[in-house]
């Protein structure tokens, strides 16, 4: 899923500083399941909102609402009638919501109230990790399992680098080296040989170097 | 056991800590409360394991939450007492209506100065 975290309270408060009567639009999709823009944290986001500008003596008016996806027309078309109602309206989707809300309704201001992070998944509760870069052109069954291009900081296809050490990046102690762990899953199962394979320079051109991309489904467009 | 405790507090029953959720925390300083606590059961003694655990992380949620819009994060806290403690229930009631006392009333209540 497509992991964000809330921006800090100062920049979503910056953001509705002139307005009086706003809309937090929640999303059902992925930012629900990382606990970030969903039902809950819309009320949680309104609540705070409120006693802050409570506190400064010129309360805000705050109407929430979370709809299944922002980022499909038929949803967004859900706010059709009462978009025009609000000084400004918070989206807590990803980046794709305030976009998709923007170009349906050009006369509004959407902001968001989140920083979009990565495609990734829950390692734990309360934990979520990158997994997926989005590049275009998946390799993942060519390492194990372990996408090289995601999760090496340099996004290598042959390494580990001199950067690693006992396992880990030299960025962080805290960020796995990818490469220690899948050159140690090819040694154990006896598989060392498959990185000696000459591959052809991986084509960059389907990750975002190639520019916006677009997937069109014939079968489906109308 | 006839204890008194500051007529201040207000007492709103759940059954477990763990159900106390950071809105109803928010809301209650929202809506005008000059102070929130919780009384949760002593750590490692609840009846569903982790229920004031997860009370004990929201409340201190809360608290941040507090301080980035600049009200006072003392206003909202978490004590752990069992509930054959009648006595500490009736002190912790005390020592927070003190505590709220010396603070003041929540900005939240604040008229805006003309």
């Amino acid at each position: 899923m497509i992991i964000a975290d809330r921006k800090p309270l100062e920049e979503i408060m910056q953001m509705v500083k002139d307005s009086n009567k706003i809309l937090i639009l929640g999303c059902k999709g992925c930012v629900t399941v990382c606990n970030v823009g969903g039902a809950k944290e819309v009320g949680i986001l309104s609540s705070i909102l409120k006693i802050a500008r409570k506190k400064e003596g010129r309360p805000l008016e705050v109407d929430e609402k979370t709809i299944e996806r922002q980022c499909d027309p038929e949803y967004i078309a859900q706010v059709k009638e009462i978009v025009a109602e609000y000084d400004a309206v918070i989206s807590m989707a990803c980046g794709v919501g305030p976009q998709f809300l923007s170009e349906a309704y050009p006369t509004q201001r959407f902001f968001p109230a989140v920083n979009t992070t990565c495609f990734g998944g829950a390692t734990q509760h309360g934990v979520w990790s990158e997994r997926c870069a989005g590049c275009g052109t998946c390799v993942i069954h060519f390492y194990d399992g372990m996408c090289p291009v995601a999760r090496c900081s340099k996004s290598l296809m042959h390494g580990p680098c001199g950067g690693s050490a006992r396992g880990k990046c030299e960025i962080s102690k805290d960020v796995d080296c990818i490469w220690d762990m899948i050159v140690k899953k090819k040694m154990g199962e006896g598989h060392l040989e498959d990185l000696m394979t000459m591959k052809p320079t991986k084509d960059w051109r389907t990750a975002r170097d190639g520019g916006p991309r677009k997937s069109v489904r014939e079968e489906l467009v109308q | 056991m006839r204890l008194s405790y500051p007529s201040s507090v207000k007492v709103i029953q759940v059954p477990c800590t763990g159900r106390v959720d950071i809105i109803h925390l928010l809301k209650a300083i929202e809506d005008g409360a000059d102070g929130v606590y919780v009384a949760g059961c002593l750590e490692g003694e609840c009846h569903y394991l982790s229920g004031n655990l997860k009370a004990k992380k929201r409340v201190q949620y809360v608290k941040k939450v507090l301080k980035e819009i600049g009200v006072e994060p003392e206003r909202v806290e978490m004590f752990n007492l069992s509930a054959g403690e009648g006595p500490r229930f009736a002190e912790i009631a005390r020592e927070m209506a003190e505590r709220i006392k010396k603070l003041g009333p929540s900005p939240v209540n604040m008229k805006k100065a003309a």
